[in-house]
């Protein structure tokens, strides 16, 4: 079961492109396929995983995991959807840190670099987009609008830390809304 | 125990505290830790020079899994080879994977409490802010001309109105900048890979008052 858990997780962590978000139905397919238990339960998980730091998917893999086999259950879906990224991180970045003066992959990346910047925009309108009700004038989203440019000031202008600013951002929330 | 193995080893321990400490702020996972991995990296430890962002968050998102995981895995393989890479993902993982823990018994309790619902959304709203400041900064040395300005803002409109698949775009990414270059090299024009480093050092001494 131990060893089903990890390649079941080193399978996912080969195709998990983009991380996150869209990989969660990849996952429900197989862990409910695998009748480890209901979509019910699943989507309590996904929802417990979003709450912590990190990773959406990864974390899902952790408390899957830990339902399954306790903590050295948790360890080895953990290990095997980080597995496969650490390792084709390490190829490319040995491939990329060696090229580097190559004119080809300096055009690669030349290409390359603004695409990864649309996919971060992109990002940022995407979470956005899920913090908003469907109503767009209301006091929440007003709210939201204030302390998304306030986060925008205090890391960009006064180079406050990323860290202080989420935990700043959770007092306003609580003062807000 | 020779000198040079001593600094290895310190240079490994470092790459464990920088991290560890960065994994409990991967909230909204991904981008939105660029901004953080940047200022530690870039900013304090000097380990990266700015314009390796840009080439870091590219390796990072171009490779399967999350981008922050993945930008731990790049920063430790550059300073310290697979040690390295193997120490920083442990760092990165090791926080969160307490605090899903921590959370999966306490979750349950504080789910429906409303000002727990109003201090994640004000997180929400910061993670908003921060994906937005990576988006600047990798923005700020990979779109320098036309061409790449051009092939960001297409990036961005096909993720919104279509559905194609991520990958095609990261696949597509090095196939447009080559012929991108080839291109202007073909028709004689000046064909600049990269901004110029000049800009770079500038930027580290001006402060970014015009934003």
């Amino acid at each position: 079961m131990l060893w089903q858990l990890f390649f079941v997780f080193l399978k996912i962590g080969c195709i998990s492109f983009g991380g996150g978000y869209a990989i969660i139905a990849l996952i429900q397919r197989e862990v409910v396929g695998a009748g480890w238990m209901e979509g019910q339960q699943f989507q309590e998980l996904v929802a417990l995983a979003g709450m912590a730091p990190g990773s959406i998917a990864t974390n899902t893999a952790t408390l899957i995991g830990y339902s399954q086999m306790g903590i050295p259950g948790a360890a080895m879906a953990t290990i095997g959807i980080i597995l496969p990224s650490l390792l084709i991180v390490i190829l490319f970045a040995s491939i990329f840190l060696r090229l580097q003066g190559n004119s080809w992959v300096r055009a690669s990346f030349y290409g390359l670099r603004p695409i990864i910047t649309g996919l971060i925009m992109y990002a940022a309108i995407h979470f956005a987009a899920g913090g908003t009700n469907r109503s767009l004038l209301n006091w929440s989203t007003l709210g939201m609008v204030i302390i998304c440019a306030g986060c925008l000031l205090a890391v960009l202008k006064f180079k406050i830390h990323p860290f202080a600013v989420i935990l700043l951002s959770a007092v306003a929330g609580i003062v807000l809304f | 125990m020779n000198v040079q193995h001593r600094a290895y080893m310190h240079t490994l321990a470092q790459l464990f505290v920088v991290f560890l400490k960065l994994g409990p702020s991967t909230f909204g996972g991904g981008y939105a830790m660029i901004t953080a991995i940047e200022r530690e990296t870039v900013d304090k430890k000097h380990w990266l020079q700015p314009g390796e962002v840009g080439d870091m968050v590219s390796v990072a998102g171009s490779a399967p899994g999350g981008v922050a995981v993945n930008s731990a895995a790049f920063v430790g393989y550059r300073l310290a080879g697979v040690p390295g890479a193997v120490t920083a993902v442990i760092g990165i993982i090791l926080p969160t994977f307490v605090i899903v823990f921590a959370l999966s018994i306490f979750g349950a309790i504080f789910k429906d409490v409303p000002k727990v619902e109003a201090a994640l959304k004000g997180v929400h709203a910061a993670v908003v802010a921060l994906i937005i400041v990576a988006a600047y900064k990798v923005g700020k040395t990979s779109i320098f001309d036309a061409s790449t300005l051009v092939i960001a803002g297409l990036s961005v409109l096909v993720l919104l109105f279509t559905t194609l698949n991520t990958i095609y775009l990261i696949l597509g990414g090095p196939v447009l900048g080559m012929a991108v270059i080839a291109a202007k090299r073909a028709l004689g024009m000046a064909a600049l890979t990269e901004k110029e480093a000049q800009d770079n050092r500038l930027e580290i001494n001006v402060p970014e008052y015009y934003i």
